[in-house]
């Protein structure tokens, strides 16, 4: 048996294991002629010999999804502190501080719990009530433009703000918050900021997000105090993105396997079994998941309809489409007046897709990092398992807003529908379980 | 026998293929006429390759099919991947005019590697027409 033959010279001799490969060969044609109506034995046996086997174009793509090929985390230019070790140890402690919220019972860590992917686990986070999306991963943020399921912040630090003032998650106002950073963390904060101006006869409740008498104590403050108020305010966000970008994830399964394929190590490639190399071959193959999630964090950074239920029918979220007017009118934003993006371009908020039919119910494809460890999914917890979304993207059904981009009948394209069978889509979610690695967070110097 | 095992091999990579691959034939070239012949139009891509993601320029020349610049165009941009049904992850502008019928277009960015297209509709001296441009983003590793 001729192994050259047997890979119909359309597969480039990529594998150290020829023996292998041929003794399999031998044995199935001696199998076969033996016993031609074995035709399972035929399928498993071609299928366990081609799980083994990558063309050059296929580790090209494998190679792409490393976790070695992800550079450091772009630079934040409109943080001064996003890379300041003190920042991050100080937002660190922030992160943790229940105080930080209208009844002292809610902290960043209360949805993004270390011992829970930085997530909650369940499928509408709950502050001080129960909000209208999942919480999302906290770890590898800081490579995304947008922040948000929809995108409706451009930074880190703006949108560690967000959660702050929002009546559903901590639900507090921004003068109280500055006040409990100059009753607590005052010495920290100077040595990073400078110095805190008096805000000591501000009103203690006041925010334009926040109870109508909070709006109205906001809306009679000077301008200087409200800019004293924001730039405290947008500091401890500041604070907390560079706490969260210490969070990395280490090399997975999937990792030593493609590191063991590109150095031809047979001892790396056998940590993936037979079914998961079978699901990663459909992951960049014919079940097209790397279309989107593709790079070291197996995600394009963009937005997507791929049609998932709607979780309330009677209010439709519109996701992205609802999301760019806000990030572009954000005082928050990369334009705004506490960015320190003095000189540089904002070119992602400049050339920002603001009309595209594409943007409506559309949500940022999310890192598959860690994706088994961390149910339920989709933008609002809509499925329990990892089945269960394999299962919605072949079943590819009409969206209830917009258009799914990956519904059979596509108005335009060339792309074909995903179609797997149930034992692939087993196999593809057994490939999911390779991401998996711990969250280290980075030493701070 | 030996082709019957060789079948789903095959077929992995013809799947492959039709999924991630852009059609043979493209034609890539980055000076083409429009549409309707009316401007030849050159684009010229970063010196650099630039990185998934990474927003960054292109220069586009317009000329007359004679050879001669052209000046005060307007120029719109549009694109995206055939293959996925999806536009650009940007809305790209020309920014500026440079010299000699060179324009600036900012805010150009890939989101992933595969075939992309870019469309430019120009409006100059009364004359409209359009020219789309094919590019194929690749893999790159070892950055």
């Amino acid at each position: 048996v001729s192994v050259t033959r047997f890979t119909h010279g359309t597969v480039k001799e990529v594998d150290e294991m020829r023996t292998r490969v041929s003794v399999f060969a031998a044995l199935a044609a001696a199998l076969l002629a033996a016993a031609p109506w074995v035709s399972g034995f035929e399928r498993d046996a071609g299928r366990n010999v081609a799980a083994e086997r990558w063309t050059t174009e296929e580790i090209a793509i494998l190679a792409s999804l490393r976790l070695r090929e992800l550079p450091p985390a772009p630079d934040d230019e409109t943080n001064a502190v996003a890379k300041v070790p003190a920042a991050a140890a100080l937002g660190k402690r922030l992160f943790n501080d229940a105080r930080f919220s209208r009844d002292g019972t809610v902290s960043c860590a209360s949805c993004h719990a270390e011992n829970k992917q930085f997530q909650d686990g369940i499928p509408l986070a709950r502050g001080v009530a129960t909000g209208t999306r999942r919480t999302m991963p906290i770890v590898g943020a800081a490579y995304s433009p947008w922040l948000f399921w929809d995108g409706r912040k451009d930074s880190l630090w703006s949108q560690a703000l967000g959660p702050l003032e929002d009546p559903a998650e901590h639900g507090g106002n921004r003068t109280r918050y500055a006040q409990l950073m100059q009753a607590h963390y005052r010495v920290e904060y100077e040595a990073l900021f400078g110095a805190m101006p008096d805000i000591s006869k501000l009103p203690r409740d006041a925010g334009p997000a926040g109870t109508p008498g909070e709006k109205s104590a906001w809306n009679q403050l000077d301008r200087d105090s409200r800019h004293a108020v924001n730039r405290i305010f947008s500091n401890i966000g500041k604070a907390i993105a560079a706490y969260e970008r210490t969070l990395t994830y280490q090399e997975s399964r999937f990792d030593h396997y493609v590191n063991g394929v590109l150095e031809r190590n047979a001892r790396a490639r056998a940590t993936l079994t037979p079914q998961e190399i079978s699901g990663l071959r459909l992951f960049i193959g014919k079940g097209q998941c790397a279309t989107c999630h593709n790079g070291p964090l197996l995600t394009d950074q963009h937005f997507h309809n791929t049609g998932v239920p709607q979780r309330d029918p009677k209010r439709a979220d519109f996701g992205r489409a609802a999301a760019v007017e806000r990030v572009q009118r954000d005082e928050f934003n990369c334009l705004g007046p506490v960015s320190d993006a003095e000189g540089t371009n904002c070119d992602e908020l400049r050339f920002i897709v603001s009309d595209d039919p594409a943007l409506e119910a559309a949500f940022k494809t999310p890192s598959l990092r860690n994706v088994a460890l961390r149910p339920p999914y989709m933008h609002a917890g809509q499925f329990a398992t990892l089945e269960e979304v394999v299962a919605h993207y072949v079943k590819s059904p009409p969206a209830a807003v917009g258009h799914n981009e990956l519904a059979h009948k596509a108005p335009h394209g060339v792309r074909k529908p995903i179609q797997l069978s149930a034992s692939e889509i087993q196999d593809l979610v057994a490939f999911l379980g390779t991401l998996s690695s711990p969250i280290v967070e980075a030493t701070l110097r | 026998m030996l082709r019957f095992l060789a079948a789903p091999l095959c077929l992995s990579v013809l799947v492959l293929a039709a999924c991630a691959a852009p059609p043979s034939d493209l034609d890539v070239s980055l000076k083409r006429p429009t549409d309707a012949g009316k401007f030849i139009v050159t684009l010229q891509p970063p010196q650099a390759a630039p990185a998934i993601n990474q927003i960054h320029s292109w220069t586009i020349n317009v000329a007359t099919p004679a050879g001669a610049p052209v000046q005060g165009a307007r120029i719109s941009v549009d694109g995206g991947m055939p293959q996925h049904g999806h536009g650009l992850p940007t809305r790209p502008r020309v920014t500026r005019e440079l010299a000699n019928g060179d324009y600036l277009m900012e805010g150009m960015k890939f989101s992933m590697t595969g075939w992309w297209e870019i469309k430019l509709a120009i409006e100059a001296a009364g004359a409209a027409d359009k020219v789309t441009f094919n590019r194929v983003i690749e893999t790159r590793v070892g950055h």
